[in-house]
């Protein structure tokens, strides 16, 4: 049976991880390549790397760090942030990446989505959509939640799915960061609607949440956190036995 | 020495760090006479059936590859094309498995009380497994899949995956087998498989 993902997430910052609240206050906590090793071995699904440098130098740093990762990790990695064109998509792949994440550049100019698809396949687009609850509506969000579009979520995932997304990252910007658990209503409805896997983010404070998220209630297919694994108050193996006691289908390593 | 069949597919890369990862040497070829001289021939695959096709004709290999007398091994679209037949762009392949690919269905899963997601993307068991290729795996080990079509099950299945329902998640015939998974990205689980190959 096809088992649920857990997927830890490393943001990226001139080389090296930094987790923040809410994408500000960032703070350093450590090299990404031990850390991605210690997630293997630790039995993470996957892994995602998120670029958060702002200079054309800490993006050099990163396709080369991009490189270092899949030589050394045995399991498949997803990397994003700042991805813009067709080319800058190839760059990160030809260096090693099993996908890559699309998000501002697609709400911006949807056809990129398209030209990926042609290029790469689905398996390769993850479509990563924020989003923000505004008088009751779904609204799609870019810059880190500041920048509001006139996108709804809901219509925006139909979208990304037929021009060739092959996974959807949502991340609810209301919840990111809170650890008071996910957006799971939002991901129950979501799988509802698309037919392509749905994974989870922002928000996991437990074990829990992820549970919640996973199970009849988000039917999430994946769940992604940061905070919670780098600083250990989540432990993966323990959460997985968690997680396959309450039925949930987890690959147990 | 393992010979990667480069047939203008990207992504050979993370066949090649899987190889050095278990320290196997290795060399990325499309000419046939250094193929050849390998001990193990990978045929990895990333694209669609119709296109990996068209670089095989043109690059010569279409034919060669059934000549191999070495151990040969398909990941992914490297296996579908051993096939007969792929839906995938009504594609004629290469033969060497009688299976045809056909594309997965977003079809209901009772078990599951939903549908079935295409791609089929994650980590899934092996069932029923029949070759030394699964040698010291234990009962239904989990591998990594990212596939939307898949070959069916025939009596040249060593190993199967269910999905809404059973497909080949692995095929053999002769010195030539195939995965529908990626070894090369199932963790320890799939380097004991390529070290398993490598013994072959």
């Amino acid at each position: 049976m096809l088992a649920k993902r857990i997927i830890p997430c490393l943001d990226i910052k001139e080389g090296k991880t930094v987790k923040g609240v809410n994408f500000e206050n960032l703070k350093s906590v450590g090299d990404p390549v031990e850390m991605a090793l210690n997630y293997c071995r630790d039995g993470a699904d996957e892994l995602v790397f998120l670029d958060i440098s702002a200079t054309v130098e800490g993006r050099k740093t990163f396709t080369s760090l991009v490189e270092k990762i899949a030589a050394n990790i045995n399991i498949p990695f997803t990397v994003g942030g700042g991805i813009s064109t067709v080319e800058d998509a190839e760059r990160l792949l030809k260096a090693g990446a099993d996908k890559i994440s699309i998000n501002s550049a697609a709400v911006k100019e949807p056809t990129i989505i398209d030209r990926l698809k042609e290029k790469f396949g689905s398996q390769f687009i993850v479509a990563a959509i924020d989003a923000k609850e505004i008088e009751g509506k779904w609204m799609v969000t870019t810059h880190a939640g500041s920048v509001i579009t006139e996108k709804e979520l809901f219509d925006w995932a139909i979208e990304v799915e037929r021009r060739g997304a092959g996974e959807i990252l949502f991340t609810s910007m209301d919840h990111d960061g809170t650890k008071m658990g996910y957006a799971t209503e939002v991901y129950r409805r979501l799988s509802q609607i698309v037919g392509i896997p749905i994974i989870a983010s922002g928000g996991a404070g437990n074990g829990e949440h992820i549970k919640e998220v996973l199970g009849p209630e988000g039917c999430a297919d994946a769940a992604l956190a940061a905070s919670i694994f780098h600083f250990g108050e989540v432990n993966i193996p323990k959460l997985k036995v968690e997680l396959q006691n309450a039925g949930i289908p987890i690959r147990i390593i | 020495m393992v010979g990667i069949v480069d047939y203008g597919t990207g992504n050979l890369k993370s066949v090649q760090n899987a190889l050095g990862r278990i320290g196997a040497e290795n060399i990325v070829s499309s000419d046939f006479d250094t193929l050849t001289k390998c001990s193990h021939i990978i045929l990895p695959g990333v694209g669609s059936a119709g296109w990996a096709m068209e670089n095989l004709v043109a690059s010569g290999l279409a034919n060669l590859i059934k000549e191999f007398a070495q151990p040969v091994m398909g990941i992914c679209l490297g296996m579908q094309i051993m096939c007969s037949y792929s839906e995938e762009d009504n594609t004629e392949c290469l033969g060497i498995f009688p299976n045809s690919v056909k594309k997965m269905g977003n079809s209901y899963d009772g078990s599951n009380k939903g549908y079935i997601k295409i791609p089929h993307v994650g980590w899934n068991n092996l069932t029923s497994m029949e070759s030394s290729l699964f040698n010291g795996l234990g009962e239904a080990p989990y591998v990594y899949f990212v596939h939307s079509y898949c070959a069916e099950v025939n009596e040249r299945t060593i190993a199967k995956c269910y999905y809404g329902s059973d497909f080949s998640a692995a095929i053999g015939y002769r010195n030539f087998v195939g995965c529908q998974f990626h070894p090369e990205k199932s963790g320890y689980v799939g380097e004991r498989i390529l070290k398993n190959f490598l013994k072959m």
